[in-house]
């Protein structure tokens, strides 16, 4: 699905379900906001079941990422305003479920835009997310190895091994052919508004709606602990942990993780 | 600077793609002998019919023993992930069956494996999809050969039987700024070799019965999807890029992006056409990718031997293998293939059709039989097996004499297998 946002195309995956079908006017409308280098389809384990069980999904391409059009925005506060001009063009309040930066941008989105956000899941991020120097060196040469230090790093240790929950797929490989193949400069851009980024606690206070923070206790680029105080300034958030996986839970543990988000949009 | 932290390749030979089994712990991959998945509910079923869900329900799309042996070999190439198929042809059959429709050209290699040249010219034609051969060491034929209606270049990236050394970097780049992929054939190469999505190639086909699987004792093959190649550029592959009824209006690229190939190859080309790998091929094969870096580095030492011992042979007319230097593609190799080029060679006897005759009458450890890649040496005559179905003047086109033999060097000691084919030589010049 292609839209216009702030006069520029944005495109997003719908699980091939139009959101505007009659039957779903009152269903949850779910915006999935993928992470630095990435694109919507981070979200396929999510996407296509959402859509088919009682939500209307959009898992979005970020402004310069995936097929929307560029340049990509240059800080987390611009892109949660881009978030309420999405919200706007999408003609509803948005339940945003956001990953690693989508996560910052789902954090500062939910505390800025007041009821343009109904409720926020986040998944894979910390109170801070500083960069490896030499992620972002090699991000900045545009170098293949940002693409191969992220994919290795992203995922648990069972990764390592592999048995992906989609047969025959092999998910650090994907990992790394989805960041190769995104446009030159935005990882690194990404990999820097993300270093950059110092108002996720205060944000985190001052949010209202509902919200689910999902962590992976094995995650080695948010380490568990560095979400703590994220945790402590929501206050009311319900904490979803998960033993097995990494920094990627949508992708490493799918079922547990659409568990997750049925018991956030469906709570009764 | 830090390293990724990834498994290097000799461990992923063994390793990837598997975790040890959780409920009994087996440190081989169980073989899953079952046709299908008891679903959690209706609702898992529905989930895992429709693509919403990911998961096995029915073993021509996928299994827990095949699914092992896909990522694996995904993981050895480099790519997002790969289809095991029944055998090789049915790899390159469902490759082409998933991007390409009726009224579309293939650009193709004409020195390639006489079963593929007989599907791309004889068979696929009755689909409507019809084919251009060029010569693989000239990027240039490739461009020229291209038509609006091209979808596909494909090559082997090591020729059979004459080892022409594919550029794979120099045709890819061909291909893609016409905005169309490259499919390799490289079963002679296994990624341990030459890992061709590293140099440009967008989908990498294998007969996994050969070296990959190296013991003789499965049929199977591999489709790799590199995941590097945008199906949704222009529109030219709307088997991937536009809405598809068989799964309720999905469009691949957009719910799966750079895993759409396999996806689709998997969901469409598993489900209707059915040539899927069964589990017990897939254990057997796995056991030879468990020691493909071993079992190639010997193959390539022994086959370095026998060169040499050819070079050195009154009988032998001509030797053709990348590591010669009489190769055309000689420096080509030395610089794709620091490993070594492969373990299959060709070479002419003095004498001709009959000396070629009374050479492979004569070998006595060397199997005389249609494979190769075995752990056994293996020889034949092409122009009167593999390759008889093609013409006399496509047979020249592709460089097939009728005195040539081709050699599949095995892992025996390199001693026995030069003094038998030494012998068969001498053999071969009595009249």
């Amino acid at each position: 699905m292609y839209l216009e946002v702030a006069g520029r195309s944005a495109h997003a995956a719908t699980g091939a379900m139009a959101i505007d079908r009659p039957e779903v006017t009152d269903a949850p409308l779910v915006v999935l906001v993928h992470g630095a280098g990435m694109d919507r389809t981070v979200w396929s384990h999510q996407t296509r079941w959402l859509a088919h069980h009682g939500s209307r999904a959009v898992a979005v391409d970020l402004p310069g990422h995936g097929r929307s059009d560029g340049p990509p925005l240059g800080s987390i506060a611009e892109l949660a305003t881009w978030m309420g001009d999405l919200s706007d063009a999408l003609g509803g309040p948005l339940h945003v479920a956001g990953h690693s930066m989508g996560a910052f941008i789902g954090l500062e989105a939910a505390a800025t835009l007041g009821d343009r956000i109904a409720s926020l899941v986040v998944m894979g991020l910390g109170a801070s997310m500083p960069v490896h120097p030499d992620l972002q060196a090699a991000a900045d040469a545009d170098d293949p190895l940002a693409a191969d230090l992220m994919a290795g790093w992203m995922h648990g240790p069972d990764q390592k091994f592999g048995s992906n929950p989609t047969p025959g797929m092999s998910m650090t490989g994907t990992s790394r052919a989805v960041i190769e193949t995104s446009p030159a400069g935005v990882l690194a851009g990404d990999l820097a508004l993300c270093a950059d980024y110092d108002g996720a606690v205060v944000a985190a206070a001052a949010i209202t709606c509902p919200t689910t923070v999902v962590l992976g206790t094995l995650d080695r680029m948010t380490p568990r602990r560095g979400a703590q105080p994220l945790v402590d300034a929501l206050g009311h958030a319900t904490v979803v942990e998960l033993a097995t996986s990494g920094h990627a839970p949508m992708m490493e543990d799918p079922d547990a993780v659409r568990s997750a988000l049925l018991g956030h949009l469906f709570p009764n | 600077m830090v390293e990724p932290d990834h498994h290097r390749f000799d461990t992923r030979a063994l390793h990837a793609g598997q975790r040890p089994d959780p409920v009994t712990g087996s440190r081989a991959v169980p073989i899953h002998q079952t046709t299908s998945y008891v679903f959690d509910s209706v609702d898992h079923a529905a989930g895992l019919f429709n693509l919403e869900i990911s998961g096995h329900l029915y073993s021509r799309i996928s299994n827990p023993t095949v699914a092992v042996l896909e990522e694996r070999i995904a993981s050895l190439e480099g790519g997002v992930g790969a289809v095991c198929t029944s055998s090789g042809q049915a790899a390159l059959h469902l490759a082409m069956a998933t991007i390409l429709n009726a009224g579309d050209h293939v650009v193709a290699s004409r020195n390639i494996y006489g079963g593929s040249h007989n599907m791309l010219n004889l068979t696929m034609p009755r689909f409507g999809i019809t084919t251009t051969f060029v010569n693989p060491r000239d990027p240039q034929a490739f461009d020229e050969a291209i038509r609006p209606e091209t979808r596909l270049v494909f090559a082997e990236t090591l020729g059979n039987p004459g080892i022409e050394v594919l550029d794979v970097a120099a045709v890819s780049g061909v291909a893609h700024t016409h905005g169309l992929p490259l499919a390799v054939d490289s079963t002679f190469a296994t990624p341990y070799l030459m890992r061709p999505i590293d140099h440009g190639a967008d989908i990498v086909i294998h007969s996994v019965t050969k070296f990959l699987g190296g013991h003789g004792v499965a049929i199977g093959g591999v489709v790799v999807d590199g995941g590097r190649f945008d199906w949704a550029a222009d529109g030219k592959f709307p088997t991937l890029s536009e809405p598809y009824d068989g799964y309720h209006g999905i469009t691949f690229t957009e719910e799966f992006g750079t895993a759409a190939l396999s996806m689709r190859a998997r969901a469409e080309g598993l489900r209707d056409f059915g040539g899927c790998m069964s589990p017990a091929n897939a254990f057997y094969l796995l056991q030879g990718v468990e020691t493909l870096p071993v079992r190639m580095a010997r193959h390539v030492d022994n086959t370095l031997r026998v060169v040499e011992m050819l070079d050195a042979h009154d009988a032998v007319s001509w030797i053709s293998h990348p590591c010669h230097p009489s190769h055309p593609d000689h420096d080509l190799a030395a610089r794709l293939y620091p490993k070594g080029a492969g373990a299959i060679l060709s070479f002419g006897v003095h004498g001709g059709r009959e000396a070629g005759r009374r050479f492979i009458e004569a070998v006595e450890l060397a199997s005389h039989l249609a494979n190769v890649g075995d752990a056994k040496t293996l020889v034949i005559h092409p122009g009167s097996t593999t390759h008889q179905q093609m013409s006399a003047e496509d047979l020249a086109a592709a460089g097939i004499g009728e005195e040539l033999i081709r050699l599949s060097v095995g892992l025996e000691d390199p001693d026995d297998i030069c003094a038998d084919l030494s012998r068969a030589l001498r053999a071969s010049q009595r009249t």
